[in-house]
């Protein structure tokens, strides 16, 4: 069971937010080619460890926030807003 | 290979039991081998046996980090079936139950195949449109189906509380062919079959590298040496990123556990495969009487085979509300998965970016019943160079040439198939 430090409501049940996935994921410009955009829309890093992603707390603020948490133990190091350069654990 | 049979069965009971001996031979690697597979799950197990007796290739190497059949193959919920709604996957899945059907006479293990039904149930006029629509999907495929109104529901599922205020059960569609497989079986009998054709099973041997030499793939780096190949498989399944990463690429898919529950035994209380259309929770009757049940996946990537409580009370909750009875019965066992989960929720069998390396992955929860034929078919790829006219559709390339096999319609969300 997570339990989520919402910077606007303050730590929350995982229950409260639904998973939206890699928040390192970068829309490439437009003109960037078909290479780029398919690695955009289909490819992840998967990473068995640090993961940067993102969580909307859709039964409470309803805002979406970036997390940093850890794909085997689960413990989360950060949670930040959507703008913020959240630092990723040795 | 000591042929298993009635008459053994009697002549060993005579013996005491003492002549039946180790059903496979646990190797040591070898510094070399034609095809090198990397986990011993049912795939990787079932394309050694593809390998061995469709292809005749026999040096080959079954690399497993712990020992075979203690990842997925050993923690699914055994049920098989043939009822999706696109045609590229309903004929493979069907091609696989076509093989399941004689899966225990092919590898001479008993398996307890099971082809109780699968019944699917529905609780909306649009829901029945929709299933109504996938039933007849099936049938231009040529598998077996019927459409159930609510009184011939509860004749088969006489427990469940139909007229539930929430979500009635309005009817149902039933594949008759489909059931369950003894999960364990499955991973003994293709390893006891592959390995009496002379492929090593080497257990304890965790693959951490992968050796390239000019864009091919030469081998692997593991913690019990470096041992060559000519052609490497990945069949790793919710590790398929982590091996993919070690050869140089990355792939269209994330890492999602999956629960699984059984509770207490008691007597026969429901003798098909059910599951409920108005929630995620879905139940079969073990042979040893517990009621064997799991939901949706817990929804975000992960790679602990442990899962959260809030899907817990889903499930528990979801189950409770078709089946009434079940609250008065414990849950003695609770366990999760780690499974790929693709970004249309369609299996990948290709080729890759390193040339003689291929994969065999992106199963998602529904790749146990696809054993059989994703031994056939990544068997195949690797002996022919040429994907199998049943798995043509699983490769990487159809992302980007926009062919996603999106069976539910939810877009490149993984969590979300
Ligand atoms: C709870 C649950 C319920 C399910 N229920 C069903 C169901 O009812 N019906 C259905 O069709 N499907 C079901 N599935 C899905 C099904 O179990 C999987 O899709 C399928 O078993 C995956 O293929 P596999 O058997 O080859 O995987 P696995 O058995 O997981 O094999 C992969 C192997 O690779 C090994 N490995 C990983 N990394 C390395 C490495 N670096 N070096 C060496 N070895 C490595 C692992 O140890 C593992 O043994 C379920 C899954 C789960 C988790
Ligand atoms: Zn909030």
């Amino acid at each position: 069971m997570l339990r989520i430090a919402c910077p606007w409501c303050g730590a929350r049940d995982e229950a409260e937010f639904r998973y939206r996935g890699d928040a390192g994921v970068q829309r490439p410009a437009p003109d960037a080619g078909l290479d780029a955009f398919y690695a955009y829309v289909f490819e992840r890093d998967n990473p068995k460890g640090w993961h940067r992603e993102w969580w909307q707390h859709v039964h409470g603020c309803r805002r979406f926030i970036k997390v940093v948490r850890h794909t085997v133990t689960h413990e989360i190091a950060a949670v930040g807003r959507p703008e913020d350069d959240l630092a990723v654990p040795e | 290979m000591d042929r298993y049979s009635g008459f053994r069965l009697f002549a060993e009971a005579l013996r005491g039991h003492l002549g039946w001996g180790p059903a496979w031979r646990d190797a040591a690697p070898k510094p070399a081998y034609e095809v090198v597979i990397v986990g011993g799950g049912g795939h990787g197990l079932a394309t050694a046996w593809h390998l061995a007796t469709t292809h005749g290739i026999t040096d080959v190497a079954i690399l497993e980090r712990g020992v075979i059949g203690l990842g997925n193959v050993g923690r699914n919920t055994t049920l098989v079936r043939s009822n999706y709604f696109l045609p590229e996957n309903q004929r493979f899945y069907e091609a696989s139950l076509k093989l399941w059907e004689r899966f225990e006479q092919d590898v001479n293990f008993n398996a307890m195949v099971s082809q109780r039904g699968t019944l699917n149930l529905f609780h909306s006029d649009a829901q029945r449109d929709f299933f109504a629509r996938r039933a007849n999907m099936m049938r231009l495929e040529g598998a077996d189906n019927e459409f159930l109104d609510k009184a011939a529901v509860l004749r088969l599922v006489p427990m469940i509380d139909a007229d539930n205020g929430r979500y009635p059960v309005l009817g149902g569609f039933l594949q008759r062919r489909g059931g369950t497989v003894r999960h364990d079986a499955v991973a003994w009998g293709y390893a006891r079959a592959a390995s009496a054709r002379g492929v090593d099973i080497v257990q304890h041997c965790e693959v951490t590298g992968v050796l390239r030499e000019a864009g091919r793939v030469a081998g692997v780096e593991t913690t019990r040496g470096t041992i060559r190949a000519r052609k490497v498989v990945f069949a790793v399944a919710g590790h398929s990123s982590h091996l993919a990463a070690m050869a140089g690429f990355r792939l269209p898919l994330e890492t999602h556990v999956l629960q699984a529950f059984v509770t207490e035994g008691v007597k026969p209380l429901l003798d098909v495969v059910m599951t409920y259309g108005g929630g995620h929770f879905y139940v079969s009757q073990s042979d040893k009487g517990g009621l064997v049940f799991g939901g949706a996946t817990d929804g975000h990537n992960t790679y602990a085979q442990r899962g959260h409580l809030p899907v817990v009370e889903e499930v528990l909750s979801a189950g409770a509300t078709l089946i009434p009875s079940v609250k008065r019965l414990r849950v003695l066992r609770q366990w999760g998965g780690v499974m790929d989960m693709t970004m249309d929720g369609s299996p990948i069998v290709s080729a890759t970016p390193v040339e003689n390396l291929y994969i065999n992955g992106g199963w998602c929860y529904g790749g146990f019943k696809a054993i059989p034929a994703g031994g056939m078919i990544t068997a195949h790829l690797v002996a022919t160079g040429k994907p199998h006219p049943v798995g043509i559709h699983f490769g990487l390339e159809r992302f980007r040439a926009g062919r996603t096999l999106d069976e539910r319609g939810a877009g490149p969300y993984p969590w979300a198939h």
